[in-house]
């Protein structure tokens, strides 16, 4: 199939970017998205031009690292799907795509499509832990959770960090992100006895980074390649409430 | 012998420690006073629409229930008093809703630097809040200056007699005064569209989390909005077409 895309271009965090054309003439719609970008990137390095730097890793929709805004959407339209699992069947022959890097102050672009997400570890830092006993194992059914509770974690464990949700929140705000990290250790027992400090500590990081605020207009859980829903902000919210109360 | 810590460069000093800014004044805590400000103003906006119902009930009802807010509390109070505590409550909190508001919408505009070159249509749970709400807040400020002017001061009110609400109703949405009706209407889509998202996004705000009460609060909003809606639309529209009179 034929395609015909716009990149952003920037050569480093300071240069001044802008969008680039290019045309590929014979891409196999087996293809994954990022081997598209792959192909180019050889005719581009044949050329003896820069390739296209974006990142990428697992290539399975587990890790993360993959993070282009692809027509206006985090990962591209296809629901609950990582850039890298994306295949352009998802395309016609003839298409026009823009891609793009996550917007966000607190993610500034490195080179063409990577940013720096780092900000998203300082949240980590601020809270996104338990302290465990060192030893053996505990073994495990020693600490009996309800299963609602553990399914409800589970979910929000599914959070693989990638950014999607500042990507598609029109405040550029982390909260999705946060609020999956307080749900998903929050739900747990081993998770309590940090409970308050995480979240007052998570949410003044997130502020911090120059992360929005949440108007609740759902982008983020639209965007979000392993659904994680706007409850988990929900949770965010209470717990931050309690925590600040009994904090004052 | 590896080199590898020896030529580590040394850590970056820490950067100037940020000014303290308490919990309350986080993302989260400035949302929190916004909800509850705003929750306390839906009541009130209720009660006013249910109040001016009092206009069907002809001229000597409705004055003697605006005349009745200004006596509310008396003998035991001074003239007045419960009116002005409940308008200082009223304006603290205007007050509060509009600065939350505005220092998030400030913190949220910085948080995107630059713009996307191609935006999709949004395709969230409460997708025409994007639109709607930042707009309509401007209609609705825009608006209660006029209303106060207009049926409470009476600047620019023909009937300047305060003790007759009911002439001064019926006078402003007169036909040929057609303007102030049709902004009355515009403002009232605003406060709708503000109110369906603006429900149920304060109490996901206050209380939190379970996907079922979400989904209940949401049809909760939209019945707000539209009984708030309807209830206020009713009486301008009945003045113009002659059913009050």
């Amino acid at each position: 199939m034929k395609l015909k895309l716009r990149i952003w271009r920037q050569s480093s965090a300071d240069a001044k970017g802008r969008m680039v054309s290019y045309e590929l003439d014979d891409v196999s719609e087996d293809a994954s998205f990022l081997e598209m970008l792959d192909v180019l990137n050889e005719r581009l390095i044949a050329e003896g031009d820069d390739p296209v730097a974006f990142d990428h890793d697992c290539r399975e929709g587990i890790c993360g690292a993959c993070s282009l805004v692809i027509d206006g959407q985090p990962h591209g339209p296809q629901a609950a799907t990582t850039t890298c699992q994306l295949h352009m069947r998802k395309f016609k022959d003839g298409d026009s795509i823009d891609i793009e890097p996550w917007r966000a102050g607190a993610f500034p672009v490195i080179k063409d499509l990577v940013v720096d997400r780092s900000a998203f570890d300082r949240i980590i830092q601020a809270g996104g832990y338990i302290s465990a006993p060192t030893g053996t194992a505990p073994d495990a059914h020693a600490v009996p959770i309800p299963k609602q509770d553990a399914d409800a974690a589970f979910s929000a464990a599914a959070c693989i960090g990638c950014g999607a949700c500042v990507a598609a929140c029109p405040n550029g705000s982390g909260m999705l992100f946060m609020g999956a990290k307080v749900a998903h250790l929050g739900l747990t027992p081993q998770g309590q006895p940090e409970r308050a400090t995480r979240v007052l500590g998570m949410v003044a990081a997130h502020d911090e980074a120059g992360f929005g605020g949440c108007t609740n207009t759902g982008e983020c859980a639209a965007a979000c390649p392993k659904e994680i829903g706007l409850d988990v902000i929900g949770r965010l919210n209470a717990d931050f409430r309690k925590a600040a109360i009994r904090a004052a | 012998m590896s080199t590898d810590l020896q030529s580590r460069t040394a850590a970056r000093p820490a950067k100037r420690a940020p000014k303290p800014t308490g919990p309350w004044r986080s993302n989260i805590g400035l949302k929190i006073a916004m909800a509850v400000s705003g929750v306390l103003l839906v009541l009130f906006i209720i009660v006013h629409m249910a109040g001016n119902l009092h206009v069907f009930e002809g001229r000597e009802e409705m004055n003697a229930y605006a005349h009745g807010l200004r006596t509310l509390g008396e003998p035991l109070l001074p003239h007045e008093t419960v009116l002005w505590v409940l308008r200082v409550g009223l304006i603290v909190l205007a007050a509060v809703h509009i600065w939350s508001a505005v220092v998030l919408t400030r913190r949220s505009l910085a948080a995107r630097p630059v713009r996307y070159h191609s935006r999709k249509p949004a395709k969230g749970e409460s997708r025409h809040a994007v639109a709607t709400m930042r707009w309509g807040a401007a209609v609705l400020v825009l608006f209660v200056a006029w209303h106060l002017l207009d049926l409470t001061f009476r600047t620019v009110n023909p009937v300047k007699d305060v003790p007759d609400a009911y002439g001064a109703v019926v006078a402003t949405f007169s036909p040929e005064r057609w303007p102030v009706t049709v902004f009355y209407l515009l403002a009232l889509v605003a406060l709708g569209f503000h109110l369906r998202h603006g429900v149920w996004s304060a109490v996901q705000t206050i209380a939190g989390p379970d996907t079922k009460w979400r989904k209940r609060t949401q049809a909760v909003a939209l019945a707000v909005a539209l009984v708030v809606v309807v209830g206020f639309a009713i009486v301008p529209l009945s003045v113009t077409f002659g059913l009050v009179k």
